[in-house]
Formats: C-alpha cells, structure tokens, sequence
C-alpha cells in the first residue's frame, strides 16, 4: 500500500489510517462531526495527496484533451479549471476529473487516486492512436495536494502569500508563492461546498505548507480533517464520487453530468452519447433525504409505493448540518422528476421519500 | 480505552453486564470508537427470545452500520429508548447511559465463554 509524503506526521497526530484506492488515508482524527462542522463554519485541511496529477503539453495538448474529455476544453483561458470526465467507448466512465489550463498548450489533469493507472492508459492510448502525440507526464507520486477548506480558508492563506486570494474566482488559480515555497498552484476549488483553496505542491515542501497553515489558522481553531468528513461534506453538495455515483457503466447523462457534455466537438464516444441525448436514457442519478429516522447506504433498494424495485442507492449518510439521513441513487426515469415520490429499503424497512433538487445544503 | 473489570465481552464487541437472572448489553469502548460518531441506534426486538449470535439491532456510525449480536441467549425485556433521541450517548458514556437492552438470561452457562476484561483488553490491542 502507498503511503503520503505526510503519513507519520498523521498517525503522530492521532489519525486512524484506513485503506482507500490503494493508499493509507487519514479517515478521521478526532469525530466526524466535529470535522464536517470546522469546514462548514471555519477552516480545516485535507490531505488529499492520493489524488493523481498528469501534465499534457505540446501543440496538440488540447486536441487531446478535447478528445478524451466531454466538457469543451477550448474554453479554458490561462488561469481557469474545469470540472470533466472521461467517456468510454461503452456508454460509461472512466473517470472524473480537473482540467486545468497552465498557459497555452500546458494542461495539468487532477484524477482520481483509484483510477491513476487506468486513466494513464487510457489517455495515452488515445494520445497514440488518433497521433495527437502530446508530452504527458505522471506527475502523482511527485506531487502532494491539501485542501483548505471552509469560510476562513481565505484569511488563513492569505497570510501567508501575496498573492490576492480574494481575486481568485471559483474554478479559477495562480501559480505563486505561498508560504516560502515557489510554483505552489493555489486553485479556488474543493470537493465541500464550504469555499476554500486545494494547493498543489512537490512533496517536499508539502510538510512546510501544512505546518504554516496551521500556524496560520489558529485563531479560527483549524483542524485536520479526514475521509468521513469529506464524504459528508460533499454528499451534502450531492458531488459524484467516482465509484459509487459514478463508473465504468453509468453515462454521463444518466449521471446528471450533460452539463459537462459538450457536442460542439468530437470526443470518444460522442455519437451513441449524442444518440442517448435524443432518445432518452432509462435511468437517472437522483437526490433525496429521508425525513424519519432512517440513513440510506449505497446499494440500498429503491422502491416505488407498489414495493417495485425502481432502483439503488449509491451514496448514503447522515447529513451532519441537516440532521437526516441523505443519498443519491439511480432510479428509473418516470422517478426521477423533481417531487416523485420514492421509497428506500432501509433493513426491509420502507422509508417514504421524495425526488430532491441539490445540493442538500445551502448556505 | 477502557474495559471495566465488572464487565464481560463478546468477540463481537458487545459488553455484558450480569444483574443476578438479568443483564445489560451494550458495545464497548473500542466498539465505538472503531465506529466514529454513532448517529442512530435501531433496536426493535422487545420481548423477542433471541439466541446467542442472532441480530438484535443495528448501530450507524456516519459512514458505516454495524449488526448487533446477542452475545448470549435470553429475552429482550427493555430497550434504552433513550438512544432512539440521543444516540451521541454511546460514545459519551458506552458503558453507563449507552446500555442498550436488557435481557432475561436464558442460558446462563453461556457466560462462562464471554471474556473478561484481560481478555478483551488483549483482543483489542
């Protein structure tokens, strides 16, 4: 199993280390709750160094990146990032991700930690086979990425640099200097809804980042925060996670991801997607909380008021700020209008529910 | 953690402590903390007769649930329905306020194969 740069310095920190996509990841130091609500009311970090980063540059970069990904990469200007995925060739996904644009024909893709290898291949495969022959580079296991988050991540960091955090719009990042260290990527993204910067570091300075943020967030209390948290708080914002929500058979239209679904250019797989656009799709990933006392958990059933199986759960938890049990799952599509009226089959209890809009929480 | 001498424990992480025919059930120290922040406690066997080993309800933590275990034969005579409200209770006071049912003991040799607290503190550590 792999380790992150920072590993010891968690464990003497109190961490409980579990296995995820093939790394030893913090899951929580102190409580769950405890964490969600330091990044909903004030600032924590993440260690999300898992994360895989690939570097795509030449002068066909973006004719790459163009074909692989579904959102319309030639929109990105210097400076900005988008949120993407990578159809496959069969209706479903190979990943999600970030594109982020460096300068003109230097793109820097955030992958997810489980699919590095697979997202590798298959980026190359294509970077091959169509002859776009751009440089890539796997930049994971050199890279460390911490993600502060929360309504006081602004004040916190910005003690530490000079450059305007308040000028980074969301989805937006600089390159610069953050506390002593150089070409740190200081990017206005985040996976909790609750604001903040993910900062992209060599390893070896990543030690002296986290130890300045501290330092740094210490009047606002800020704390370390682990996988619980970041599934609660991203389940709150109703987020894919890759794997659950997501994956190798689910379309990005089934997924509610259209909008990233851009047929202004060609990419893997665009016709039959472009096809499913115009027939319709059988399924769609939906959002509901459960009023009573009742958690949904993933591959619970979901039930029609007949008791026909319409569907299943894919994510589930007990929402920390709403206090109830929230999910999202797949249900035929006569369901998925806002207001249907759905059950979950929670233990071979029925818990009446209903078709939500996202996110769940709102500021 | 804590592992009180007056107690005995099942591999299953339950605790278990004897009052003369009758006795409490709860999870342990360990148990919830493993768990993390126990957010619903699902009891619903009141007056069953359950063995040793079967379900008598499911703990959720925020990410995870977890079955219960009767750690030994008996009839469920009450449920802590104070858990229903405060299930935080559990990793507050796993052992005091966090009992979860208590039960008639029908097989009281089954006792001697629950561990003590040497026993338990070994298994956990």
């Amino acid at each position: 199993m792999k380790k992150v740069p920072l590993n010891d310095l968690h464990e003497k920190i109190g961490a409980k280390m579990v296995d995820f996509a093939g790394f030893y990841m913090p899951v929580r130091y102190s409580s769950d709750k405890e964490e969600h609500f330091a990044v909903r009311e004030s600032v924590g970090v993440f260690d999300v160094s898992h994360m895989g980063e690939f570097v795509i540059k030449g002068e066909k970069a973006l004719d790459l990146i163009q074909y692989v990904t579904s959102n319309d990469a030639s929109k990105l200007i210097n400076g900005k990032a988008q949120y993407s995925c990578l159809p496959n060739e069969t209706g479903g996904i190979v990943d999600d991700l970030l594109v982020y644009k460096i300068a003109d024909n230097h793109y820097f893709l955030v992958v997810n930690a489980s699919n590095i290898d697979k997202d590798w291949n298959w980026i190359s495969r294509w970077n091959k086979e169509k002859g776009f022959n751009a440089q890539m580079e796997n930049v994971s296991d050199k890279m460390s990425l911490l993600a502060v988050q929360g309504p006081k991540a602004l004040l916190t960091l910005q003690k530490l640099t000079k450059v305007n955090l308040s000028e980074i719009e969301y989805y937006s990042f600089n390159v610069g200097e953050i506390a002593g260290v150089n070409d740190v990527i200081i990017s206005a993204t985040g996976y909790t809804g609750a604001g903040g910067f993910e900062l992209y570091v060599k390893n070896e300075d990543v030690e002296k980042i986290w130890n300045a943020v501290f330092e740094a967030g210490k009047e606002f209390n800020i704390q370390p925060i682990g996988l619980g948290a970041r599934d609660t708080l991203r389940l709150e914002m109703g987020f894919c996670l890759y794997g659950n929500d997501i994956d190798d058979t689910t379309s990005p239209l089934e997924g509610g991801l259209g909008w990233i679904t851009k047929f202004t250019k060609d990419f893997v797989n665009a016709e039959n997607i472009k096809k499913q656009k115009e027939t319709g799709v059988s399924r769609k990933l939906v959002a509901f909380e459960i009023a009573e006392k009742g958690i949904p958990r993933s591959h619970y059933a979901i039930e029609n008021a007949q008791g026909e199986k319409i569907g299943e759960v894919t994510s589930g938890t007990m929402s920390p700020s709403l206090n109830r049990g929230i999910g999202m799952g797949y249900v035929k599509t006569e369901y998925s209008t806002l207001g249907s009226e759905i059950f979950i089959n929670i233990r071979d209890k029925k818990y009446a529910s209903k078709v939500e809009k996202l996110p769940f929480f709102k500021k | 953690m804590n592992f009180p001498e007056n107690l005995k424990y099942s591999e299953e992480h339950e605790w278990v402590r004897v009052e003369g025919d009758v006795c409490y059930i709860g999870i342990t120290d360990f148990a919830q903390k493993e768990l993390g922040d126990i957010v619903y406690v699902d009891i619903d066997c009141l007056n069953a007769d359950l063995d040793l080993g079967e379900i008598f309800g499911t703990v959720e933590a925020v990410k995870t649930v977890s079955d219960l275990f009767m750690p030994i034969s008996g009839k469920i005579i009450e449920i802590n329905k104070k858990l229903v409200t405060t299930p935080e209770t559990v990793n507050k006071d796993a052992y005091g306020e966090a009992w979860m049912v208590k039960v008639a003991i029908t097989k009281p040799e089954e006792l001697a194969k629950l561990m003590d607290s040497a026993a338990y503190t070994q298994k956990v550590s």
